[in-house]
């Protein structure tokens, strides 16, 4: 069963966003839209990772060797220049939705284990992702046309 | 002769529940003028707060001499404020503008013609035009102190003439909130109440509203149920000692930046104790097991250590909103200027729902505006919305705006939410707004975080033109300087938040060449030739009732329906919209069948995320569609990112006096008002004063993370561990007329610029700073011992009197 592989990299997920919705909010610190609600998502995925370590820790005995390389780092830290700012939102809405889709596959995944405990997780976890996916993307569409097509 | 500077709200005229207010008829005229003395009356309303006050305008020799109140209007039934009793003296202020300036090779403000004027601001609107993007190049940023038809008349100038989302109201500062709330919870931004619900009810809740100084006429109308038989209880949230909290049965004085933890506990214990209408609730709402599931870890001892209150006080307000039965509720800057604004907004909305507190006589509901005209701003499309109140993301609501200006769909911009204030002077500071138009507002005063704001206005390659009464201190900064006619100098409308619609009359001519807004927009239009897709010009009339009647079409189908309304109509007293072939003389009160305007065809928007400002796709309203129920929303409570430190222990809320508007550009003209509070102050609570070593009067710096200003102290009934430093101070009348260095008197320079991720109001409220003593004074400060900056103890400085300038007049019993 290779549920503890993915419950891992999901964690990893979760912590890379939170660590690059700071990192975006300390670099961009002169956009007040990202400061605050930043501040917000990136506790909502601190918390998410924590969660979900009873669930590695229960499931870990049960998988086997870990695959080859499932983690991929979707942000390598803020740009600078013109573009920076709409580029680094791009790369959030990329974590946030690899969190996500990772979310989505747990889920079906704590359904064929029957844990009920893994499946409230998944729910409550999932809408704040969610949530967090949805903001970053009203931010990138509001931005968008004025970083791409007048600045 | 009462001096309404003593004593800002006069004589009582106590009545019983359901009985009609009094009629108390207010006058002042300048100098030993009497009634028989005036030319002409003309009609109008108040433009120096958003109560909308019915006021009759005195004549004499083409000279504004004095005002009266008017004793049929269902707003004020006669009475007027101190600011509507003096402020109008402004007018005929010396240092009016009276001709345009532009700015020389010098650098110099110089004297031109309006051709030369705006024959710049032309030439350079077009060269923008022409260049990939130009739309995005310019910038508007209006007022809620113009009228309706030039609010409207921006609007298609800006969405169908230049075709740019970046158009916004200093409403953003004062209501955004009480918008985003009402589109949040009902649908549309549609205020519920009526005035006269005041009259009926049996309980009042003030909801960080300092309503005896921001609409003294309707604190009036409360205190005569006070002090009438059967008179409603009342809770006031605010930590401020003000007259409201001091009157009130139950003082709430929260910390600040926790109202939406002080409403989920007042929720939460209504929802757990049964004190809600269950089948009100089940027909009329959605959202109720979410809100019973955000509230519930808010039971009222966590609660009071969030907010800092007893648990005890708490106690009494669940009781005295959960056994009322005809509630009303006022919500104003305490909520919408704070932290979590539109959460907390919301909490209030959910409150009368569940409680089922609208739609009939007492049972009212104000998201209350801060400015006279704030309303026009929001409905008609001169802010971060479409015109009545149409939603941006709905495109057969766009492609009815195509029709009726008869444009391509595309040339509105419609791809995301319009541009909201902050943001633009955001584009502008980048250097992506180049040109930006100010009007009727003074941002270099008013806006949070100065010392960043004066940068962006001071940005090289920055077109800046500003449309005022005076050389303001944003003024200063301009490339065009437009004069512009003032109140009591042109005609139009505009509506206060009871929904009543009171039409301006011109009264006398604007001084020099000083011209009205909307043939200044107007002459704007027909220089850049704004056309529609068969060739005529896109504004198809030339005069403000043209642009009523304009206006009038646009909101046909729409909540705010005025087309029952002429200005002949309006000649006769104001009217409440709707007004249409249902309700000929207009609707009291909104959702009296419990139905909301939440229908996704009709509702002005598709809502956000509470917490974070995401939007709600189309798709996903659809599919939750509410069939005409109201929803209930709320948020968990999350602190500031503004808490106190040991560097910065106290947190600083800026506000009003009632002697004050805004930026004193008018009122600081009017020699009784500013005499009544003529420069600024810090009250502090005895308790912090003793800590600093602080006495009445001392001089004292105000440092946070963006400014430092300066003043005198007062000492006030504030909570402990807060400050209050009033906003309108600025630098026009300092004493050499520029802008200090260093530490100055001017709020703004404190406070920070952010905003509600929903309603982008930047939070005025909570800033945490530090205070410290520079010198002994060496008498009281200059705070007004009247309302909120009323000394601790009373005996310890002098009373504020207006003097025998001052006298004005109150006949009582009028018809």
């Amino acid at each position: 069963m290779h549920l503890a592989h993915y419950l891992t990299l999901l964690q990893t997920a979760e912590r890379d966003l939170a660590s690059a919705l700071r990192a975006v909010a300390e670099a961009h610190h002169e956009e007040p839209a990202v400061q605050d609600t930043a501040r917000l998502t990136a506790g909502w995925a601190d918390e998410h990772a924590e969660r979900l370590q009873a669930f590695v820790d229960r499931y870990a005995p049960l998988a086997p060797d870990a695959p080859e390389e499932l983690h991929v780092d979707l942000f390598r830290g803020p740009r600078t220049g013109g573009l920076a700012y709409l580029r680094d939102l791009h790369d959030l809405v990329l974590q946030a939705t690899t969190c996500d889709v990772s979310w989505t596959l747990v889920g079906q995944a704590a359904k064929g284990a029957r844990d009920e405990e893994l499946t409230a997780a998944v729910r409550a976890c999932d809408g704040e992702t969610g949530r967090t996916l949805a903001w970053l993307t009203t931010l990138l569409k509001t931005s968008a046309t004025q970083a791409l097509v007048v600045a | 002769m009462p001096d309404r500077i003593a004593d800002p709200w006069g004589t009582r005229t106590p009545h019983g529940p359901g009985t009609p207010w009094p009629v108390r008829v207010d006058s002042f005229l300048e100098g030993d003028l009497t009634e028989d003395d005036v030319d002409a009356w003309y009609r109008s309303a108040s433009v120096l707060h958003s109560n909308g006050d019915a006021m009759d305008i005195a004549v004499k020799d083409g000279r504004i001499v004095g005002v009266r109140g008017r004793a049929t209007d269902r707003i004020n039934h006669g009475r007027l404020g101190p600011k509507d009793l003096y402020g109008w003296q402004a007018n005929g202020s010396a240092d009016r503008l009276t001709h345009p300036l532009v700015r020389d090779e010098h650098g110099e403000l110089v004297r031109a013609t309006w051709d030369e004027a705006m024959g710049r601001v032309v030439a350079r609107s077009k060269e923008l035009l022409d260049r990939p993007g130009g739309w995005g190049r310019h910038g508007f940023y209006t007022s809620g102190q113009l009228f309706l038809e030039e609010y409207y008349t921006l609007g298609i100038i800006g969405k169908a003439g230049i075709g740019t989302p970046h158009m916004d109201g200093n409403t953003r500062l004062c209501t955004a909130t009480a918008a985003a709330a009402m589109k949040e919870s009902f649908g549309v931004d549609a205020q519920p109440g009526s005035y006269t619900d005041v009259d009926h009810c049996d309980a009042l809740a003030l909801w960080g509203h300092n309503v005896a100084e921001t609409q003294a006429v309707l604190w009036m109308r409360m205190l005569d149920r006070r002090r009438g038989p059967d008179p409603p209880r009342m809770l006031c949230v605010d930590p401020r000692s003000t007259a409201v909290a001091r009157e009130a049965d139950v003082h709430l004085a929260i910390r600040s930046g926790t109202n939406v933890a002080c409403l989920n506990g007042i929720l939460r214990e209504l929802l757990a104790r049964g004190l809600y209408d269950p089948g009100y609730v089940a027909a009329h709402t959605v959202g109720l097991d979410e809100l019973r599931e955000t509230v519930e870890p808010y039971d009222l001892p966590r609660v009071a250590g969030i907010c800092d209150v007893p648990v005890a006080d708490l106690e009494a307000a669940v009781e005295l909103l959960g056994t009322c039965e005809r509630l009303v509720s006022s919500v104003l800057q305490g909520f919408y200027q704070s932290n979590q604004a539109t959460a907390a907004a919301c909490q209030v909305n959910n409150l009368h729902l569940i409680r089922g507190m609208l739609g009939r006589p007492g049972a009212g509901l104000y998201q209350m505006n801060g400015q006279p005209t704030a309303q026009n701003t929001r409905e008609s499309g001169a802010d971060g919305d479409l015109p009545a109140m149409r939603n941006w993301d709905n495109p057969e609501h766009v492609q009815e705006l195509a029709d009726l200006w008869n444009v391509p769909v595309d040339r509105i911009p419609h791809w995301a939410a319009p541009t909201h204030a902050m943001q633009i002077f955001r584009y502008v500071e980048q250097g992506s707004i180049d040109l930006l138009w100010i009007q009727a507002t003074n941002p270099a005063v008013s806006m949070p975080e100065l010392p960043r704001i004066r940068e962006i206005l001071d940005r090289d390659g920055l077109f800046l033109v500003v449309q005022d009464l005076f050389l303001t201190e944003t003024a200063a900064y301009a490339d065009v300087v437009l004069p512009a006619a003032t109140w009591g100098e042109k005609l139009g409308s505009f509506t206060c938040v009871d929904r009543t619609c009171h039409l301006s009359e011109k009264a006398v001519d604007p001084p020099g060449e000083a011209r009205a807004d909307l043939d200044i927009l107007l002459d704007y239009a027909r220089r850049m030739d704004f056309r529609d897709q068969d060739g005529a010009p896109l504004l198809k009339y030339d005069d403000p009732e043209g642009a009523f009647e304009a206006w009038k079409a646009c909101t046909r189908g729409r909540p705010n329906e005025y087309v029952g309304m002429t200005y002949d109509r309006l000649r006769e007293g104001g009217i409440q919209w709707p007004c249409n072939d249902e309700h000929p003389d207009g609707k009291e009160r909104l959702y009296d069948d419990g139905v909301f305007a939440t229908d996704p065809d009709y509702a002005e928007t598709y809502g956000q995320d509470l917490q974070t400002g995401a939007t709600v796709s189309a798709e996903a309203y659809r599919a939750a569609d509410p069939g005409g129920r109201a929803f209930l929303r709320a948020a968990p409570y999350v602190p500031s990112a503004q808490v106190p430190t040991e560097e910065r222990p106290l947190l600083l809320t800026t506000g009003r006096t009632v002697y004050q508007f805004h930026t004193r550009t008018k009122t600081g003209r009017a020699p009784q008002l500013q005499a009544a509070a003529p420069d600024a102050w810090v009250e502090l609570s005895a308790h912090d004063a003793d800590e600093l070593g602080l006495h009445e009067g001392d001089r004292a710096r105000i440092t946070s993370g963006t400014g430092a200003v300066e003043a005198a102290v007062r000492i006030s009934g504030i909570r402990p561990g807060m400050v209050f430093v009033p906003f309108h101070y600025g630098w026009w009348d300092a004493a050499d007329g520029g802008r200090p260095t260093g530490a100055g008197r001017t709020a703004n320079d404190l406070t920070v610029l952010n905003w509600d991720p929903v309603s982008k109001q930047p939070p005025f409220k909570v800033t945490a700073v530090r205070v410290e003593k520079v010198a002994d004074g060496d008498g009281p400060s200059p705070a007004p011992s009247v309302g909120g900056s009323a000394a601790a103890d009373p005996g310890s400085v002098p009373a504020t009197v207006g003097g025998p300038d001052a006298e004005a007049r109150e006949r009582l019993g009028e018809g």
